[in-house]
């Protein structure tokens, strides 16, 4: 009889701490990858579990190798059909695979799947984009859930003990089986002491003494039997968690699709669009993304169309702010819907149309968002020009009126991915719980 | 058939396994094992495990106990995108060279599995570690779980105080010295933990006996004195050192001028684990081909005895045939010789040739041939032998030929490939010696030496690579490794690579035209 163990029942992940160590290790290449990643895949995803590719080269392990064809060698193989000695095979081509040597023909260009989880791939994510470590808590944070009264349970802990349902049961257990109460037990106590008190008590009294003795014992001892509380009256609360009600929210994501807004500049503003849905997600239990493209006309399209197809025309802003309008009165009531905006301009738009999407945004769309931001993406070298806030494109001035009256209103540019999150720095300050939780 | 016994005395019925099932198993085959089969083996502790855990087993290297370092995850994480892809299948079994030695059993395995891998790991395996010449002079199974325990724990504390990125500098300089980490021709002293805590135990407590304070409160008049006592330090050093030495991780835990205590404990630490799987990489097609031949002898056995129903033999069998299944080496399939199908055809060939030899048979192994023992036979070749010489002495022309080897030879300089031997009268002996070289480490491994350390001038290390049949190394790793070495050196590396027919140079490089890693 051999020393049998079962361990099937011990902790799993016994890897865990070597899959951290590989994971630091490959930091580089992952966060190329995933950045990669968010560029083209959907906005909705880019906080989920993600496969990642990685090369082998970052994460090689050298030692002194042979090299696969040099010098002299000769192996031994097995299955020969038709070779007699002395044959002499073609050597086949450089790269071709199949040689004589199985050892080390790896030539390292395979990658291997990594899958990540949520939680990595945003902390890989955010640390490009210099968010501080309190945001990222925040935004990785889970839906909280509140307990909630749900009836009565047979087990619980001491101090969700339900006295009231307890004492119930125990009442009606002891009707049920008769416990004798305390009155009647005093009763034939007082009389058998009066009995006993007679002086020359008769045969009956006697007698009657005697049962009486008999029946207290009997009531004693079932006193004793049907404990006043036994455990199986009591009843604790019990409580579900529930999650707590999120209100709903919606993204309008508004970009200027004219032929002067090129990869990098769109390339920017989805970045800048993934951290504001993440953010969303992050609040609300539904969210839901509107996008609308404008040249000098708008319409409501999906996201593939919204990032990669292209349409020419001119630049009339107002057409977008009027169908985001129509959509929000068609579809999300500001009443049930919590609603963000995100636009992304280069700053372009026709002149005189600035002061019809101020008139729009002040008279209307304000009233109804919660947020509302602008980000106008510039060249680099334009970032020096534009330092101050007063120079600007014909959009960036009129907005600056917005931005004065509406405190929800937040403005700027970006030239690279780090920029993007001052914008959500003002997010976080300017309108620090949008949302009412709980 | 007709002197199988009735089904009563089947072990087991049903093809899912329990404890109780496998102790009856367990005790069945142990009978065969030590009556018939005469095998001697460490105490067995089995141990059932889940395929995620396995899967953690494998990913560090098979131990129990392993330090945590990145390249275990990189490979967990390989080996488990190709389990999922279904691209590998999980071994079911896996086995520990340690007293009482460990097997893992797959929890997924069938009862007819656990069987066939208890025969095999339990037995087969285990008496090779327990018997082979090798394992006997190099590891030192009763100590290396305390071993590895000791290594996990004191690499983990190097974590807390010296920080992670430290520790795991120092642990990929040595893993890339691992191959460059063993004594070949040297009894290593055997491990006892407890002298080995003891001994760092010493170190750590003289080091807080000795500090003080108030020595930093001391001004700083002594620096005069310093470098002298480095100075006397280094030529002592100096001259303790052997040339030429091949341990190279051995070489700079222990003259290495840079490197402080913790960090020669750590390549301590990994050379002992190198040195403990030496023995493996020399034995593989005759420790598979033990454990083979052991289970498949074995499963007959139950199997004649009536203890094991058809229908388990057959399933037995599929999976015996499946781990025997050697691919033409013109089969997309083909990945080199299958140690175990070569291991166990070899065994069943010794099998074959002392009970029923042929003449071929008698005049190849006049020794053995027909002696009808062949359990002696092999019982004295699993102790008494490593690969190359298994191979070189046991290897019948009637496997050759069964096999249809033949050995096929690369030149550089030539546009083909020749086919120097096949499976006749004049091809045997060297197909047979030509297998046997190509198992031979010793030939395998590239042959590196540390040759000069200058501690008490410039401190340059120069490393010698003896190259043999003009097989050079491949460039980028051997930089790589170079660097790694400079690491673990502090100061300038080099490396010259010498034909040994007509000792020429034919490269020379240092760790100086390397330049920084980028």
């Amino acid at each position: 009889m051999p020393n049998f163990i079962d361990r099937r029942l011990n902790p799993k992940d016994k890897s865990l701490g070597n899959r951290q160590r590989f994971l630091r290790r490959a930091r580089d290449e992952l966060k190329r990858a995933i950045n990669d990643r968010v560029r083209s895949g959907k906005i909705e995803t880019a906080d989920q579990d993600q496969i990642i590719p990685i090369p082998r080269k970052g994460i090689s392990e050298p030692t002194f190798q042979r090299a696969p064809h040099s010098g002299h060698r000769e192996d031994v193989l097995p299955g020969n059909k038709t070779f007699g000695t002395g044959d002499r095979i073609p050597r086949p081509a450089a790269g071709g695979g199949k040689g004589s040597d199985p050892s080390s023909s790896g030539d390292g260009a395979d990658d291997f799947q990594f899958v990540l989880s949520r939680g990595e791939v945003l902390d890989l994510f955010f640390e490009d984009l210099e968010l501080p470590d309190l945001v990222k808590h925040n935004l990785k944070e889970v839906v909280t859930f509140r307990p909630r009264r749900a009836g009565f349970t047979m087990s619980g802990n001491p101090t969700s003990i339900s006295v009231g349902r307890t004492m119930f049961n125990s009442f009606g257990r002891r009707i049920a089986l008769r416990r004798p109460k305390q009155a009647e037990i005093d009763e034939l106590a007082a009389e058998l002491k009066k009995l006993e008190g007679e002086r020359r008590p008769s045969a009956a009294t006697q007698q009657r003494i005697a049962v009486l003795r008999v029946d207290l014992a009997t009531l004693a001892r079932r006193r004793k039997l049907i404990p006043y509380i036994d455990p199986i009256d009591i009843r604790f609360n019990r409580f579900e968690p529930q999650p707590v009600p999120n209100a709903n929210a919606v993204m309008f994501c508004l970009m200027d699709v004219s032929g002067s807004m090129g990869e990098r500049e769109k390339d920017l503003a989805k970045r800048f669009f993934v951290l504001l849905h993440l953010f969303l997600k992050r609040r609300y239990e539904k969210t839901d993304i509107v996008f609308i493209r404008h040249t000098h006309e708008a319409s409501e399209v999906d996201e593939d169309t919204f990032f990669y197809s292209t349409q020419s025309g001119g630049t009339v802003v107002s057409t977008a702010l009027e169908e985001m309008l129509r959509v929000i009165r068609e579809r999300y009531p500001s009443k049930d819907w919590n609603i963000y905006a995100a636009q992304a301009s280069d700053g372009d738009n026709i002149p005189n149309d600035s002061e019809r999407c101020v008139s729009i945004l002040d008279k209307t769309l304000m009233r109804l968002c919660q947020y509302y931001a602008y980000v106008e993406i510039i060249d680099e070298r334009e970032s020096e020009m534009f330092r101050h806030a007063d120079n600007g494109t014909s959009l960036w001035n009129a907005y600056r009126e917005v931005s004065a009256e509406w405190p929800n209103f937040a403005m700027t540019r970006i030239a690279k991915p780090s920029d993007i999150y001052p914008v959500f720095h003002e997010l976080f300050a300017k309108a620090p719980a949008p949302a009412k939780r709980g | 058939m007709e002197n199988r016994a009735k089904s009563s005395q089947l072990l087991f019925t049903s093809s899912d396994w329990n404890f109780d099932d496998l102790s009856r198993a367990y005790d069945a085959i142990k009978e065969i094992a030590v009556d018939e089969l005469r095998l001697d083996f460490y105490p067995n502790q089995i141990e059932v495990i889940s395929s995620e855990q396995m899967l953690d087993a494998y990913s560090s290297i098979g131990m129990p106990l392993m330090y945590q370092h990145w390249s275990f995850g990189k490979h967990f994480v390989h080996e488990s995108n190709l389990y999922r892809k279904g691209r590998m299948g999980l071994a079911y079994e896996l086995v520990i060279n340690s007293n009482p030695c460990i097997t893992y059993l797959m929890e997924e395995n069938t009862m007819a599995l656990q069987t066939l891998v208890i025969a095999h790991a339990s037995f087969g395996h285990n008496h090779f570690f327990k018997n082979n010449y090798l394992f006997q002079q190099w590891t030192d199974a009763g100590a290396i779980l305390a071993y590895m325990e000791f290594a996990k724990s004191y690499i983990a504390r190097c974590e807390e105080r010296y920080g992670p990125a430290a520790v795991e500098a120092v642990l990929d300089a040595a893993h890339s010295l691992m191959p460059q980490a063993v004594f070949r021709y040297r009894r290593r002293p055997r491990l006892s933990v407890e002298r080995e805590q003891a001994r760092i135990r010493e170190r750590l407590e003289h080091e807080e006996r000795t500090f003080s304070d108030l020595w930093r409160t001391l001004p700083q008049a002594t620096e005069a004195e310093a470098p002298r006592e480095v100075e006397t330090d280094m030529s002592e050093r100096q001259s303790a050192i052997e040339y030429p030495e091949e341990n190279l991780l051995y070489f700079l835990e222990k003259y290495s001028p840079v490197l402080k205590a913790w960090q020669r404990e750590i390549l301590r630490i990994v050379r002992v684990i190198a040195q403990y799987f030496y023995p493996q990489r020399q034995t593989k097609v005759m420790n598979e081909g033990c454990a083979t031949f052991v289970h498949y002898t074995i499963m007959n056995r139950l199997f004649d005895k009536g203890q094991i129903s058809e229908g388990t033999m057959l399933e037995v069998l599929q999976n015996h045939s499946n781990v025997v299944f050697q691919p033409s080496f013109d089969d997309p399939r083909y990945g080199g010789l299958n140690p175990y199908t070569l291991g166990f055809n070899m065994m069943r060939d010794i099998q074959r040739i002392c009970t029923t030899p042929t003449a071929e048979d008698r005049d190849w192994f006049p020794d053995f041939a027909g002696n009808g023992d062949w359990c002696g036979t092999l019982l004295d070749a699993w102790a008494t032998h490593r690969d190359e010489s298994f191979i070189r002495q046991f290897l019948s022309p009637a496997l050759i030929r069964d096999m249809r080897l033949f050995s096929l030879q690369e030149e550089a300089s030539d546009p083909y490939y020749e086919v120097t031997a096949i499976h006749d009268e004049r091809g045997y002996e060297r197909v047979r010696s030509r297998l046997a070289d190509n198992y031979d480490v010793g030939v395998t491994q590239p042959d590196i030496q540390a040759i000069d350390a200058d501690l008490k001038g410039d401190r340059k290390l120069r490393i010698k690579h003896t190259v043999h049949h003009g097989t050079t190394l491949q460039e980028d790793t051997r930089n790589e490794t170079l660097r790694y070495i400079q690491r673990l050196w502090g100061h300038e590396v080099s490396m010259v690579g010498i034909d040994d027919t007509t000792d020429k140079t034919l490269y020379e490089i240092s760790t100086k035209d390397l330049g920084e890693k980028t």
